[in-house]
């Protein structure tokens, strides 16, 4: 690593770390997007490393929603109480060290069963290639909802409501807000430590060209399923943090949101580059504040610019930013030939 | 194309009240910050609340505004949009609050979208009134700045199954002989609702045959409306917002489902006569308020004055959604004025030992935020008009037991 | 809930008990499912002859469904909003073709999705904002028709809808076989390259394609405006069946996607009967992953994929 990139580096971790001082108004907002970050680059990983689109992600996201929501309630409480009393009430306190341990072991669950999903759900359908892939993805991702939305244990379509913090942490979001910031740092040092891995050539050779990967005696449903299960790792954990800090779980419209937070996370990776370690940063910075712009300017009119912003993001400009950039100064940001030294 | 010019001379007025407000200097404003549903699945009733509180506000606004001690304020409501969706409206309340600087809330469309963002202004120490976030558990988790002025979700039935207890004998059984059908969508509120409905039939040893969850993209309830003509319950009891409302009343027509009580929740937010005609005669319908209601106050004056004010401007008479709304706005005026100061706390413990009449009916707190001082009404469609057939204190008509079957009609 | 298990075998028992209930939730699933079938056929040629996913069909039937509920509203008669949606469609569907469809077509399958997708949150919107958010209905006034004192009744407007998607189906299988465009869009379907080299206009055929699937969408939509409600968001589930239909019966199968749209609506109905109203949509989903990856394990058997 370059003297340039240490800089780099250290300034964003720094700038991470300082953010809630800063604008302690808007620490929400950044919680959010340290957790759309991380929503983009595992999305890439499978989407733009890989080349296997899916729309279905939002599977691993819920399901670690729920589990670490489940085990926060469970440790303490019988959570189909929890649910049939509709959300806590005043019978369901909990203190702070049952708070703390509810994440210490709530989160690892919520990584571990998204994980768990990915390497089942994997095996099955990837074998599948291309559109059908993405379709049979979606598939998923809406049959997960509405399970969810009908199982009475977590509180079926009335939702779930996660433990409510105790009163004696009196800016709970901060503490949301280090443990996105957190896993976003953890992702992506993850991800751009694989791809400098040979691991990271195999996904290329993978989406370039899987017959021929296949052919070179590369184990290629066994490459596949890893990368999935290692994007639904980060993923189920951010689901835990992201039930957190909305506070409230609906079934459809938080958990398995796949008309929302589903295509986000691939419009944000396109939006930045798609295949590039920078790109779905980049995206998601950007989608996040153009998002908020809208809904603070354009009052009913908001999902309309939305939906215009997908037509020209995927029409008109779907190299994306990173790409684009890439184009225009190749010298200097261009593919390098010695882009892999990291690899064995 | 009826619908443009509506929505351009509501765009008018809208600007028009705006222009209004600006004349004052910025901190002669109260702002009240509201996240409401103007897109998505809740969007009909989004707009009812929203024009609610709209009408409070300029009503409030033309006749001087609000003195808090020494100092007249007028109102001014900054909106978002929440796109019906829990995650949108809890992120909403947070920018009000800590982007915009609001100290006011008012509540959302819907019990959901109250769930989500409750936690929300209860973090912040920022009271909400609401007039649309109906479930019970609202009120059992201990929060100190909500104050509902809609009478609980469990209510809103109760009153249906009374009265199929009561005039169980026309329709030919004991009370714990009839069966009931249920079919509610699976929201946060119209579950709490069949929670309630469930706890009466049993508190009546009615037995219930049918109990379904219909889905939130719902448009078609065949499959359960098939249940009902093979298993002939006694009682239908349907809740799923305007939606639920709309789909119920098309298809038991078409299908020609006989069922002798049928009861069901947002008759009025539907527009189910308007829409339906001859179809909707004979249904039940739970109301939070009607116009008919002898309540009053000073700024509005009865019930059927308010229910004319919102006819002229908005050309449709008003759903309770409405009412209730702009109940909602009223309670913070009267909160502010007895308080004396726009602080936070201070209003908060106002708006607790708020006890007041308005044209929407008694509101006085319990210590958890809900309205004790009001009941629900139950409507009956009869001859294209809704009718007060329950509580019997406000009744105007019998109700007409059993509905007459379709090979009568 | 202890019960749940238990009332599902009653209602097992309970479907079963009388011919009239099978009998009429089976006729009732299979006009449910018609006016999918007719949506599935312009989504087979979009994806077929094009290669795009769309995603706003669901949005396009709504679109015909408000023309339906303005006509009625303005005195018309609702059904004679079947070919006015048709063409108010047809206009659409070109105009979008011009405007953006264009672009996508040689792009991937991934692409056309996300565009549609874009596509339909703005249209969905815009209805909102200018027919309001009120679920509606158009009365056609048509009546039932029924038999054994109530036990089976028909809605005439479905059976309508119903005798419209074999017309449909029927029509349109002419016309890809007979009409010079016709075999111009079979041409392009198979080989687009090809059907250049000899002569054919495909941009003209792309766009003759895509505005035919919204006007088959607009018509069906007009009929689903009077035998169910509509509402600017519920385009949804008219765009999964629809997608789902076309799975099944794979592309540039009429008589398949036919026989599909029934199968599905009678195979929902039955679910939704027995598993309740709340698993109907999961049943569907399900059924899609299920169907694909029956599939994708059947051609894994001879070394091939789906793709």
């Amino acid at each position: 690593m370059n003297p340039q990139k240490m800089f780099l580096y250290g300034a964003i971790v720094l700038a991470g770390l300082a953010g809630p001082f800063i604008f302690p108004n808007n620490q929400v907002q950044m919680t959010e997007l340290w957790l759309f970050i991380v929503f983009a680059l595992t999305w890439d990983l499978v989407g733009g490393q890989m080349g296997y689109n899916s729309f279905g992600n939002v599977v691993f996201f819920g399901i670690g929603m729920y589990a670490c929501a489940v085990v926060q309630i469970g440790l303490v409480y019988d959570v189909g109480e929890y649910t049939a009393a509709k959300g806590g009430g005043t019978a369901f306190i909990f203190d702070l060290a049952q708070y703390i341990w509810g994440f210490a072991i709530g989160l690892p669950v919520a990584a571990m069963l998204a994980a768990l999903a990915a390497c089942v759900l994997g095996s099955l359908v990837l074998g599948m290639r291309g559109h059908y892939f993405a379709i049979c993805t979606l598939g998923l991702g809406i049959a997960a909802g509405e399970i969810a939305a009908g199982w009475d244990w977590i509180g079926a379509g009335s939702g779930m409501t996660p433990a409510p913090p105790p009163h004696d942490i009196d800016n709970v979001n901060r503490l949301f807000y280090y443990m996105a910031f957190a896993l976003a740092v953890a992702t992506f040092a993850t991800i751009a430590w694989l791809l400098r891995t040979r691991f990271g050539l195999a996904i290329n050779a993978i989406r370039d060209d899987e017959d021929k990967a296949e052919a070179m005696g590369m184990f290629t449903t066994r490459i596949k399923v890893t990368a999935w299960v290692i994007a639904a790792t980060f993923l189920g954990a951010a689901g835990g943090i992201y039930g957190n800090l909305k506070r409230f779980i609906d079934p459809l419209d938080t958990a398995f949101s796949g008309a929302t937070i589903g295509v986000w996370m691939v419009l944000m990776a396109i939006l930045g580059g798609k295949g590039t370690l920078w790109g779905p940063v980049i995206g998601a910075i950007v989608f996040q504040v153009t998002k908020e712009l809208f809904w603070t300017y354009l009052l009913g009119w908001q999902r309309v610019a939305l939906g215009v912003l997908i037509v020209v993001i995927v029409v008109f400009f779907p190299e994306g930013i990173v790409g684009r950039v890439r184009q225009m100064f190749p010298e200097r940001f261009g593919p390098r030939a010695d882009a892999r030294e990291g690899a064995e | 194309m009826f619908r443009v010019m509506k929505f351009a001379a509501a765009a008018v007025i809208a600007t028009g009240a705006m222009a209004g407000t600006q004349a004052f200097a910025a901190d002669d404003v109260i702002t009240l910050g509201a996240a409401v549903s103007l897109s998505g699945k809740y969007s009909t009733n989004g707009e009812h609340t929203q024009r609610g509180y709209d009408l409070a506000v300029q009503v409030i606004n033309e006749r001087g505004g609000v003195q808090v001690g020494d100092t007249t304020y007028m109102l001014e409501i900054k909106y978002y949009d929440d796109e019906s969706t829990a995650t949108r409206g809890a992120e909403l309340a947070e920018r009000l609050i800590q982007q915009d600087g609001v100290n006011f809330l008012l509540g959302p469309y819907s019990s959901g979208l109250t769930k989500a963002i409750a936690p929300v202004t209860e973090q912040h120490g920022v009271p909400m009134v609401e007039g649309n976030g109906a479930s019970r558990s609202l009120f059992t988790s201990g929060y100190r700045y909500l104050f509902a002025v809609l009478s609980t979700s469990e209510q809103y039935l109760a009153s249906a199954i009374d009265l199929a207890a009561e005039r169980a004998a026309d329709l030919g059984k004991a009370p714990n002989e009839l069966t009931v059908a249920l079919a509610f969508e699976n929201d946060p509120f119209s579950q709490d609702v069949r929670a309630g409905v469930v706890e009466d039939a049993q508190r009546h040893g009615m037995q219930i045959v049918i109990d379904d969850k219909l889905p939130k993209e719902l448009n078609d309830m065949a499959t359960t409306l098939t249940r009902v003509r093979a298993l002939q319950p006694d009682l239908l009891v349907v809740s799923g917002h305007a939606r639920g409302a709309a789909t119920a009343i098309r298809q038991i027509q078409e299908m020609r489902v006989d069922v002798p009580m049928l009861a069901m929740t947002h008759c009025d937010s539907a527009k189910i006569i308007k829409e339906f005609g001859d179809a909707a005669e004979y249904t039940l319908c739970a109301s939070q308020w009607a116009p008919t209601l002898t309540y009053q106050d000073d700024l509005f004056g009865s019930a059927a004055d308010y229910a004319a004010l919102f006819e002229k401007t908005y050309d449709y008479a008003p759903p309770y959604q409405a009412a209730e709304s702009s109940a909602a706005v009223m309670t913070f005026v009267d909160a502010f004025q007895r308080a004396g100061t726009l602080d936070r706390a201070a209003v908060r413990d106002a708006l607790a030992a708020t006890d007041m009449q308005t044209f929407y009916g008694n509101i006085r707190f319990d210590e958890t935020g809900k309205n004790i001082a009001k009941p629900m009404v139950l409507y009956q469609v009869q001859n294209g008009a809704y009718v007060v057939v329950a509580p019997s204190e406000w009744a105007a008509a019998d109700p007409v037991l059993p509905r007459p079957g379709w090979a009568d009609r | 809930m202890p019960r749940r298990g238990w009332r599902r075998m009653n209602n097992i028992e309970l479907l079963f008990s009388s011919p009239a209930i099978a009998g009429g939730l089976l006729i009732d699933g299979i006009l449910f499912g018609s006016i999918f079938a007719l949506i599935a056929y312009g989504l087979a040629l979009v994806w077929g002859v094009m290669n795009i996913i769309n995603v706003t069909q669901g949005e396009f039937v709504i679109l015909g469904g408000f023309a339906a509920v303005v006509m009625a509203d303005n005195g018309f008669h609702p059904l004679l909003a079947v070919p006015v949606a048709a063409l108010v469609l047809y206009v659409l569907g070109r105009l979008l073709y011009r405007t953006i469809i264009h672009r996508i077509v040689d792009r991937d399958l991934f692409t056309s999705l996300l565009a549609t997708f874009g596509i339909s949150i703005v249209l969905q919107q815009l209805m909102n904002i200018v027919f309001g958010g009120d679920p509606r209905n158009a009365d056609a006034g048509l009546g039932v028709w029924f038999a054994f004192d109530y036990s089976i009744v028909l809605s005439k407007v479905k059976l309508l809808a119903f005798v419209l998607a074999i017309v449909v189906g029927a029509a349109l299988v002419v016309f890809l076989k007979m009409s010079r465009l016709g075999q111009a869009i079979r041409a392009t379907a198979q080989n687009a390259r090809a059907a250049r080299v000899v002569g054919i206009d495909t941009n003209r055929v792309y766009e003759a394609t895509f505005a035919l699937n919204a006007a088959i969408c607009g018509a069906a939509g007009a009929l689903a405006a009077t035998a169910y409600t509509i509402h600017p968001y519920i385009g949804l589930p008219y765009t999964v069946r629809s997608f789902m239909i076309v799975i099944i019966a794979g592309l540039g199968n009429i008589g398949g996607v036919l026989a599909a749209g029934l199968g599905l609506g009678a195979a929902e109905y039955y679910a939704g009967f027995i598993l309740g109203a709340e698993f109907q949509i999961a049943f569907v989903f399900g059924l899609l992953v299920v169907v694909l990856l029956a599939r994708s394990w059947w051609l894994g058997r001879k070394r091939r994929y789906l793709k």
